[in-house]
């Protein structure tokens, strides 16, 4: 009954009349527009206008509640000749190095290991996304007790064990810090590469492998070159997402070491945080995150250019 | 059930819209988010005290108190203390957020600018209660106005395991008054794995409560009087720096260099270190837990533990406390209020019953509050009655402003020794360190 009523009030509706508007979505160019619009003003309230203000608060001399005046670049000058930022240039530069290889190769590991058909292979690709599900600042104050100077675990065991005579002090030694840095921030970062590269693993077509078993390549040959040029546009998309946050890290060493002892482990996050908050420095703790910027956008574009030559090719 | 149709949603919604961006040009417009009935409403920012009771008496008890007495309604809000400086930030700059900050240490120096003058409220404290210690002044007086009202000063003082001291030779619960003698007793004790524990890390207070009196005893200073001239580099602060080295190897728990604010305690408390200058609050911890918190011989810590003052050293005894001021907030819609807030807490029989639950963890900001009765009831907190009338503050001998701040927040005193113990030879460190002052007390 319904259907048949409808078709009938249809049937009475003349041809619409188009509406300016409805015309002007009609046409692509606009509907197009139209529909983009809402990215546009998500992206320009909260990635454009942030990074702009920061362009703008870094040539200033702003300070907390004081707007400050256009100083041209002598933030960026006095960063040049100081000793502790030039510290967390290096020390971010290291951080992000090594813990890329190691994630990426611990990550590729893992997941070629995943990709294998096992008992319980479900639960445990659950499992190997725990350190990335939970939250940092809740995963890293663990951390921080098991790398604590008095009451570390892994000292206690390694003690029980005969490994070593006296502490560790995992975080009151400059060079042992940074490393501890390092471990947490490979463990919180492998799952990611692993469950990414699994996913990229699994696009590769069964019978390519098998083609080249029958063709007589050992396992470490398919790897080379079946597996690995097929995974290599995954890889860099990985690696590209993982060093803009490896390289934009705060969470991590804040709770950690908080920059310590003495600057060994700052980086641009928490030494641009020191100044601008702890000091109520804006300008300059400005001027430091931007710092980063010319660093990350040559990576960027370096990677970019690189899955496009993988992808044209 | 009301029946709700298209068209009278459409009138609503674009009423709605209308609204909301008429409210969103009108904020863009003024800059600053909207203040919400803020005329009978106070909004208190502070710290999650370390004694929780206090916390517990403000929002409970002295709220409804001040409910009742000022017709207000008081809103406490407990943040980390390391997380205050973040929050003073986003609200100065968006203009909204509490009323009333409580700061630790010289943080209102930072934020001068913004904060309500109460030379008023706090030059009739001053009066009525026996006069500001010079710590409280320091850091709450730009030199021209009171930026900030003086709570409180958390004294700091080294607990000590009375028993372990006996048996280096310092019987009737004496403790070393030299630097010397400190190094001579805890070498003893740290060879029976018992050293002494300070933190040389990154954190808010006891790292700078160490260093900058443990320089002043040698006789450094960072600057002169007048706020400029660093002085840092000098014979005094060169052998303050050498002694560390050895003093660091020699004495103390070198796992000190990652010491955060609470890793004194549970090393304390957990009987791993002799000694370590801190806050009362390992002892009323060990107070509050007699079972939990035992010696080796499982009689209770807490009548293990005595206080003293940092040691004496060639140019004197100093200590630093970290001291706590009120900021009334320029942005406050409510600045009348919020300072005849400000008078009532501080007033006498009002922060009376706070002092009382901090059982002496605080001490109050004049020095009329070393009279108080609860200094009778436990002789081991005697030390800290009056323990801030020691007390400078960061930048001396130049004022504690905004640049002393800025030092103190990069912990660049604390990185000097730091670097030092870790190899650094001690010159290149005052060296580094001058050079860090020179950068901002020079700009």
């Amino acid at each position: 009954m319904a259907i048949s009523y409808a078709a009938r009030e249809r049937a009475y509706v003349a041809a619409p009349r188009r509406g300016p508007v409805t015309r002007l979505l009609e046409d692509e160019r606009w509907l197009g527009a139209l529909l983009l619009l809402p990215t546009a003003v998500l992206l320009a309230l909260f990635i454009a206008y942030p990074f702009v203000k920061g362009v703008l608060l870094s040539v200033t001399d702003a300070r907390v509640g004081v707007p400050g005046t256009f100083v041209g670049l002598q933030n960026f000058i006095a960063l040049a000749h100081d000793g502790i930022f030039r510290e967390a240039v290096w020390n971010t530069f290291i951080y992000t190095g090594v813990t890329t290889v190691f994630k990426l190769a611990l990550g590729l590991w893992l997941a070629l290991l995943l990709n294998r058909h096992f008992r319980g292979k479900a639960l445990t690709r659950a499992f190997v996304l725990l350190p990335f599900i939970i939250p940092t600042v809740l995963s890293t104050f663990a951390w921080k007790w098991m790398f604590d100077p008095t009451f570390s675990v892994i000292n206690w065991t390694l003690y029980r064990l005969d490994i070593i005579d006296s502490r560790i002090n995992w975080l009151g030694d400059p060079q042992l810090a940074m490393i501890s840095i390092i471990i947490v921030n490979v463990w919180r970062g492998v799952p990611f590469y692993a469950i990414s590269l699994l996913a990229g693993l699994q696009t590769i077509s069964p019978e390519l492998q098998e083609a080249a078993a029958i063709d007589g390549a050992r396992p470490w040959q398919r790897f080379w070159h079946v597996t690995w040029p097929l995974l290599l546009p995954v890889t860099m998309v990985v690696v590209l997402f993982s060093v803009i946050q490896t390289f934009a890290d705060f969470q991590l060493v804040y709770v950690l070491t908080g920059g310590g002892p003495a600057n060994a482990t700052h980086l641009f996050a928490t030494y641009a945080y020191q100044i601008g908050v702890g000091t109520g420095l804006l300008s300059e703790g400005a001027a430091i995150s931007l710092a980063m910027f010319p660093a990350l956008l040559v990576v960027v574009v370096v990677q970019l250019l690189y899955i496009r030559r993988v992808e044209i090719h | 059930m009301a029946r709700f149709d298209r068209r009278s949603f459409l009138k609503l919604s674009g009423g709605g819209a209308i609204a909301a961006s008429a409210g969103m040009a009108g904020i863009l417009a003024s800059g600053r988010a909207p203040a919400y009935a803020q005329a009978t409403s106070i909004h208190w920012l502070r710290w999650n005290d370390f004694v929780p009771a206090s916390d517990q008496l403000l929002k409970g008890e002295m709220a409804a108190e001040c409910e009742k007495a000022l017709g207000v309604k008081l809103t406490i809000e407990t943040i980390n203390a390391n997380d205050i400086q973040a929050r003073v930030t986003s609200s100065i700059q968006s203009g909204s957020g509490p009323d009333i900050v409580c700061a630790l240490n010289n943080w209102a120096q930072l934020y001068g600018e913004s904060l309500a003058d109460v030379t008023d409220v706090a030059e009739e404290l001053g009066k009525s209660q026996g006069g500001f210690y010079e710590t409280s002044r320091a850091v709450a007086n730009d030199g021209k106005r009171w930026i900030a009202v003086p709570w409180s000063i958390v004294g700091l003082q080294i607990a000590y395991r009375r028993s372990w001291f006996e048996e280096v030779g310092y019987a009737g619960g004496k403790f070393p008054e030299t630097w010397e003698a400190l190094r001579e007793a805890g070498k003893k004790l740290k060879a029976k794995g018992r050293p002494v524990g300070q933190t040389l890390g990154h954190t808010f207070g006891d790292a700078p409560a160490f260093t900058y009196p443990y320089l002043w005893s040698w006789g450094g200073k960072e600057v002169e009087a007048d706020g400029k001239t660093v002085v840092l580099d000098s014979k005094e602060t060169l052998e303050s720096v050498k002694f560390m080295v050895g003093f660091w190897k020699d004495a103390l728990d070198e796992g000190g260099l990652a010491w955060d604010d609470s890793s004194n305690n549970r090393a304390f408390l957990s009987g791993t270190c002799c000694a370590t200058n801190n806050g009362a609050s390992i002892y009323i911890e060990a107070l509050r837990k007699p079972d939990a918190y035992q010696t080796e011989k499982g009689t209770p810590l807490k009548d293990d533990i005595l206080h003293a003052p940092l040691p004496k050293g060639p140019g004197g005894q100093f200590s630093f406390h970290v001291p706590f001021s009120n900021m009334l907030m320029g942005y406050s819609k409510n600045q009348k209020g919020a300072k005849e807030f400000l008078r009532w807490i501080s007033s006498k029989p009002v922060f009376d019953k706070w002092f009382t639950t901090q059982k002496g963890f605080s001490v109050g900001p004049t020095t009329d509050w070393e009279k108080h009765k609860l200094w009778n009831d436990d002789p081991v907190m005697l030390p800290y009655r009056s323990a801030a009338r020691t007390g400078r503050f960061a930048g001396h001998a130049g004022p504690s402003g905004r640049k002393a701040a800025e030092v103190l927040t990069k912990y660049i005193l604390t990185d000097m020794y730091a670097k030092a113990v870790q190899g650094m030879p001690p010159e290149d460190a005052v060296k580094w360190a001058r050079g860090e002052l020179i950068k901002i007390y020079g700009a």
